[in-house]
C-alpha cells in the first residue's frame, strides 16, 4: 500500500500540521469520489527515516516524520515494542531458544552425558515409528487427552451449576446454589491445595491390595468380585484417569463458578418466567454463556492430561503403563538416550500444539456481550 | 532438554510467539547449544612426588572435591575419610546430595566435574552412557596401586571377589568402585523358622513347599511375599536358583543376551518352581500390588515367612523388624539333588558406585580419596556406622555385627566360589527392570505361565541384542 515515494520537499518545508493531518485523515475516513483516481502516492518521508524513528524516543523524532501518515502506526508499535522488549527477550532466550535447541538435538545421537554427538537427521523419528513402547505410551497419553477433559469439565460444570443455580428457589432470589454450596466449594478445592506428589502417594495407598481402602469398599457394597490384587499394575491407565480428574475437578468448579457468577440474574429470571426447567436453563443459558471458560479449561485440562508425569511416575509400577512424559524420562535418564528422548518431546510438543490449535478453532464462537 | 515436555505445554498458550521461535537465528548457530563445554581434563598424576605412600602423586597441599549421595548411608563416613585426607594433603570440598544426576550431569557435560562422585540413588546417572561418552576414568590404576595399609599388597588384593568385575563393561577397564558389599537372597526370621516351625532352611524345592504349607496350615503364615510393584526383587532368589540348577553357564548366557538363555531348562524349571508357589496359594494375597516397603513390613510382622531381598533390608526395615526376629538370609533353595551346583550359590555383589570423572581437574586426588576409603580403618568405620559390609575383605572381622549382616557374612563364606554377579542388571537395565521384572511379577500374579514369562523375557533380550542403540558388553 505504501510505496516508496520521493520526498516532497515543498510539503516537508511547509510543515503545516493543519494542512497535513486532516488531509491524511480524510483520506482514510472518506471514500474518494469515484471520478477522481485514488491517489497512488502520498507525500511522506523516506521509509528509512521512519525506521530510524522507530528506535528513537518521540522527543527526538523529527517533525517531518511526525507528520507522515504512517507515523501514527509507528508510534503505536514503537510504544508496544519498547515496553515488551525485555519480556520478549526473556521469552526468546528462555522459551523459544530451548525449543529450537530441542528440535536440533532430536536429530542427533547425543546421550545426554557426553560432549560429542553426531547429526543423524530423522533417524530418531524413524526409530520412534517402529518402537512399540513409544506407541503404547502415545496411546495412553491420547486416551487421557480425550477422556480427562471430558470427565473433569463435565463434573466441574455440573458441580458449579449446582453450586450456583441448582438450588431450590428461595425468597428474593431467582437462582441460588444447593444448600451448603459455600462449604462444598471449599471442599472441592481441597485437592488443589495438595501437591501432586502427595495426591499420587495417597491414591497409591488407597489402591493397595493389602492396606488400601478400595478393595474393602468394593467388598462392603457387595462387589467383592471386582477386587483386584494389583490395581495399579493392571488398570494403571484408568486409575491415572481417575486421579487426574479427581485432582482437577475442584479447580474447574471454582473457575466455572466465577464464570457463572457473572451471568446476569435477569436472564435466569426471564427464562424461569418462560417456564424453563433446570436442564433447559443449563443448556440454553449457563452452558453457552460460560463457553469461553469451558474452552480455556478444556485446553488447560488437555495439557494436564498430556503431562500426568508426576502421577504416573509416582503411582504406577513398571508392569503398569507409561505415558509419553514418563517414556521420555526413562529414555533420557535411565537409558542415556537424551536425543531420542528429545524426539519424544518434540512429538509430544506437536500433539499438544495440534490439540490446542484444534480446540481454539473448533470452539470459536461469537462472544456474547452481557 | 530434560524439561522440554513441561516447557512445551506451559508455553503453548502463548502460541503467538511460536512463529517468532521458528524464525530464530538459523541452524548454523545451533551448534552452540547446551552441550558446549568439554574439557580435556586433568592429568591422572598430580604434581606431587610419586611414592608408595602417595602412588598417584597428589600434591602436598592438593585439594579434592567429592560429591556424596546422601541416601541410606548418609555422608558421615565420607566426612571421616575427608578428615583423613586433610591430615595428609590439602582441603576437601565435600557436597552431599540426593540429586546426583541433576547436579552432576551439567557439570560432566560442561567439562567441569568434581574429582570423585558417589553415583547412586534414584537419580543415578547411567554408567553405560557415561562410559560410552568417555566421562569416567579407568580405575585400574587405583586397583594396581599399593594399598593404604600395606604398600606390598596392591589394592586389588584387599577386595572381595566380584568388586572389580562389577565396574567392568566388556573389557579389563573398571569404571566404578562399588563400595558396599550386598548379599541378595531369601530372607527370613530364624526364630520363627527354627523355633516356632521347628524347621531348617529348605534346600530343595519339595522341602520349600512343605515348609511353606506347614507355616500356612499351623500358623496361618504365608510362605512368600515380595515387592510386587518391583517384582525384579524376585530375581535375587530366582537367578541364583537357576544357576544352582543349571550351573554358571546359565548366568553367562543371560549376560551375553544369548538367543536361548532364558529358555534354558534350568531357568524354565526355576520359573515353574515359583509359579507353583503362587499356584498353591503360598504367596501372601495382594502381594502383586504392594511395594517393597509394604512387603517388607508384612513379612517383618510375621504374615509371610520368606522374602527375596538384599542386605539393605535390615537397615531399611529396622523400624518394623521385631527385636527377637533374628534376621537371617538363606542362599536360595535349589530344585533337588540333581542340581549342577551344591547348596550355597548366592547373588552377592558390590553396590554403591563411586567413580572418578575422566575430566576431573584433580583426578589423582579423587583416586587417592578412594584409596583411603578402601583402607581397613575406613571400611571398618563404615560398617560400624551404617551396618553394611564393604568390599574390603576382612574389614568387618570381629566387629559386633547385627544378626542379618552376620548371617550375610556367613552366606558369603558358605558360597565359596559360587557367588554370582548378574551383569545384565547394570548393562541392560531395561531388560532387568521392564522385561524380566515385569514378567516375573505377572507370572506370580497368575497372568502368565512360566513358559510364557520366559518367552517374553527372551523376546525382549533378543530385541535388545538386535538394537544398535544399546551398547553390548560381551
Amino acid at each position: 500500500m505504501h510505496s516508496e515515494v520521493p520526498p516532497d520537499s515543498s510539503r516537508e518545508a511547509a510543515g503545516d500540521p493543519a494542512d497535513g493531518r486532516p488531509a491524511a485523515r480524510s483520506g482514510v475516513a472518506v471514500a474518494p469520489p469515484p471520478e477522481r483516481p485514488r491517489p497512488e502516492v502520498r507525500p511522506g518521508v523516506p521509509t528509512r527515516r521512519l525506521v530510524l524513528a522507530f528506535f528513537l524516543p518521540p522527543s527526538l523524532t523529527p517533525e517531518a516524520v511526525k507528520y507522515d501518515r504512517r507515523y501514527r502506526a509507528l508510534d503505536k508499535y514503537r510504544f508496544v515494542a519498547w515496553f515488551t522488549l525485555l519480556p520478549l527477550a526473556f521469552y526468546l532466550l528462555l522459551v523459544a531458544w530451548p525449543f529450537v535447541q530441542a528440535f536440533y538435538y532430536s536429530m542427533t545421537d547425543w546421550s545426554g552425558y557426553g560432549t560429542e554427538f553426531n547429526f543423524i537427521g530423522f533417524d530418531n523419528y524413524t526409530r520412534l515409528w517402529s518402537d512399540s513402547q513409544f506407541w503404547d505410551a502415545t496411546r495412553n497419553s491420547l486416551v487421557l487427552l480425550v477422556f480427562a477433559p471430558v470427565i473433569t469439565l463435565a463434573l466441574g460444570l455440573f458441580f458449579a451449576y449446582m453450586l450456583n443455580a441448582g438450588g431450590r428457589h428461595r425468597r428474593n432470589e431467582t437462582v441460588s446454589g444447593v444448600f451448603g454450596s459455600k462449604f462444598y466449594k471449599v471442599v472441592y478445592f481441597f485437592p488443589q491445595v495438595l501437591s501432586v506428589a502427595i495426591i499420587a502417594v495417597i491414591w497409591a495407598r488407597a489402591f493397595s491390595p493389602r492396606s488400601g481402602v478400595v478393595n474393602p469398599l468394593l467388598e462392603n457394597v457387595g462387589l467383592g468380585a471386582l477386587t483386584q490384587n494389583d490395581w495399579l499394575g493392571k488398570y494403571g491407565l484408568w486409575v491415572t484417569l481417575l486421579v487426574l480428574c479427581w485432582s482437577f475437578v475442584g479447580f474447574y468448579v471454582v473457575l466455572f463458578s466465577a464464570s457463572m457468577g457473572s451471568i446476569p440474574k435477569e436472564i435466569y429470571e426471564a427464562s424461569l418466567l418462560d417456564g424453563a426447567n433446570r436442564s433447559t436453563t443449563f443448556f440454553r443459558i449457563t452452558f453457552p454463556l460460560t463457553w469461553d471458560a469451558i474452552r480455556t479449561g478444556w485446553i488447560y485440562m488437555g495439557i494436564q492430561a498430556l503431562d500426568a508425569f508426576a502421577i504416573v511416575s509416582i503411582m504406577i509400577p513398571r508392569q503398569g503403563i507409561d505415558v509419553l512424559p514418563t517414556f521420555l524420562y526413562l529414555k533420557a535418564f535411565r537409558d542415556g538416550q537424551a536425543a531420542y528422548a528429545t524426539a519424544v518431546g518434540v512429538v509430544l510438543f506437536l500433539i499438544t500444539l495440534t490439540f490446542a490449535l484444534l480446540m481454539m478453532r473448533v470452539g470459536r464462537r461469537d462472544r456474547i456481550e452481557f | 532438554m530434560t524439561s522440554s515436555s513441561h516447557l512445551n505445554r506451559r508455553t503453548l498458550l502463548k502460541r503467538s510467539a511460536l512463529a517468532g521461535a521458528l524464525t530464530l537465528p538459523g541452524v548454523a548457530a545451533l551448534t552452540s547449544c547446551a552441550s558446549g563445554g568439554g574439557g580435556n581434563g586433568g592429568d591422572s598424576t598430580g604434581s606431587g612426588e610419586v611414592s608408595d605412600r602417595n602412588p598417584f602423586g597428589v600434591a602436598e597441599d592438593g585439594g579434592v572435591e567429592v560429591v556424596i549421595f546422601d541416601g541410606g548411608f548418609g555422608d558421615e563416613y565420607a566426612r571421616d575419610t575427608a578428615a583423613l585426607y586433610e591430615e595428609h594433603y590439602g582441603s576437601v570440598t565435600l557436597d552431599s546430595t540426593q540429586e546426583i544426576s541433576q547436579l552432576m550431569q551439567p557439570r560432566l557435560v560442561g567439562g567441569n566435574p568434581p574429582d570423585m562422585i558417589n553415583n547412586s540413588g534414584a537419580n543415578q546417572m547411567p554408567h553405560p552412557a557415561l562410559i560410552r561418552d568417555n566421562q569416567i576414568a579407568d580405575l585400574t590404576e587405583l586397583f594396581d596401586a599399593p594399598s593404604w595399609d600395606d604398600p606390598d599388597v596392591p589394592v586389588r588384593d584387599t577386595l572381595l571377589p566380584g568388586t572389580i568385575e562389577v565396574g567392568q563393561y566388556g573389557g579389563d577397564a573398571s569404571y566404578h568402585l562399588n563400595y558396599v558389599y550386598t548379599v541378595h537372597g531369601t530372607w527370613y526370621s530364624k526364630r520363627f523358622l527354627n523355633d516356632t516351625l521347628e524347621e531348617e532352611f529348605p534346600q530343595t524345592w519339595d522341602e520349600m513347599i512343605r515348609v511353606c504349607e506347614k507355616a500356612r496350615r499351623d500358623h496361618d503364615v504365608y510362605g512368600w511375599t515380595y515387592a510386587g510393584q518391583h517384582a525384579r526383587y524376585l530375581a535375587f532368589s530366582m537367578l541364583p536358583m537357576a544357576v544352582k540348577v543349571g550351573g554358571k553357564e546359565v548366568m553367562e548366557a543371560i549376560d551375553r543376551l544369548e538367543p536361548d538363555a532364558w529358555k534354558a531348562d534350568a531357568v524354565v524349571a526355576t520359573f515353574e518352581a515359583f509359579e507353583e508357589l503362587a499356584a498353591r496359594g503360598l504367596v501372601l494375597p495382594g502381594t502383586p500390588g504392594i511395594d517393597h516397603i509394604d512387603s517388607q513390613t508384612e513379612w517383618a510382622q510375621g504374615r509371610a515367612l520368606f522374602i527375596p531381598n538384599g542386605s539393605w533390608v535390615e537397615n531399611e526395615s529396622k523400624e518394623v523388624i521385631p527385636d527377637d526376629f533374628d534376621l537371617a538370609v538363606g542362599a536360595p533353595t535349589g530344585l533337588d539333588s540333581s542340581d549342577a551346583l551344591p547348596y550355597g550359590v548366592i547373588y552377592a555383589a558390590a553396590g554403591e558406585p563411586f567413580l572418578v570423572p575422566q575430566n576431573a581437574k584433580n583426578r589423582a586426588a579423587g583416586m587417592e580419596y578412594l584409596r583411603m576409603m578402601l583402607s581397613n580403618d575406613m571400611a571398618r568405620n563404615f560398617t560400624d556406622k551404617v551396618a553394611s559390609l564393604t568390599c574390603v575383605a576382612g574389614s568387618a572381622d570381629d566387629l559386633d555385627l547385627p544378626p542379618g549382616l552376620a548371617s550375610a557374612q556367613q552366606a558369603i563364606q558358605g558360597a565359596g566360589d559360587n557367588i554370582i554377579v548378574p551383569r545384565f542388571r547394570d548393562w541392560y537395565a531395561e531388560l532387568f527392570i521392564d522385561h524380566m521384572g515385569v514378567a516375573m511379577g505377572q507370572m506370580m500374579a497368575g497372568e502368565l505361565t512360566a513358559a510364557q514369562a520366559t518367552d517374553r523375557i527372551q523376546q525382549a533380550a533378543n530385541r535388545i541384542a538386535d538394537d544398535d542403540n544399546v551398547e553390548k558388553y560381551l
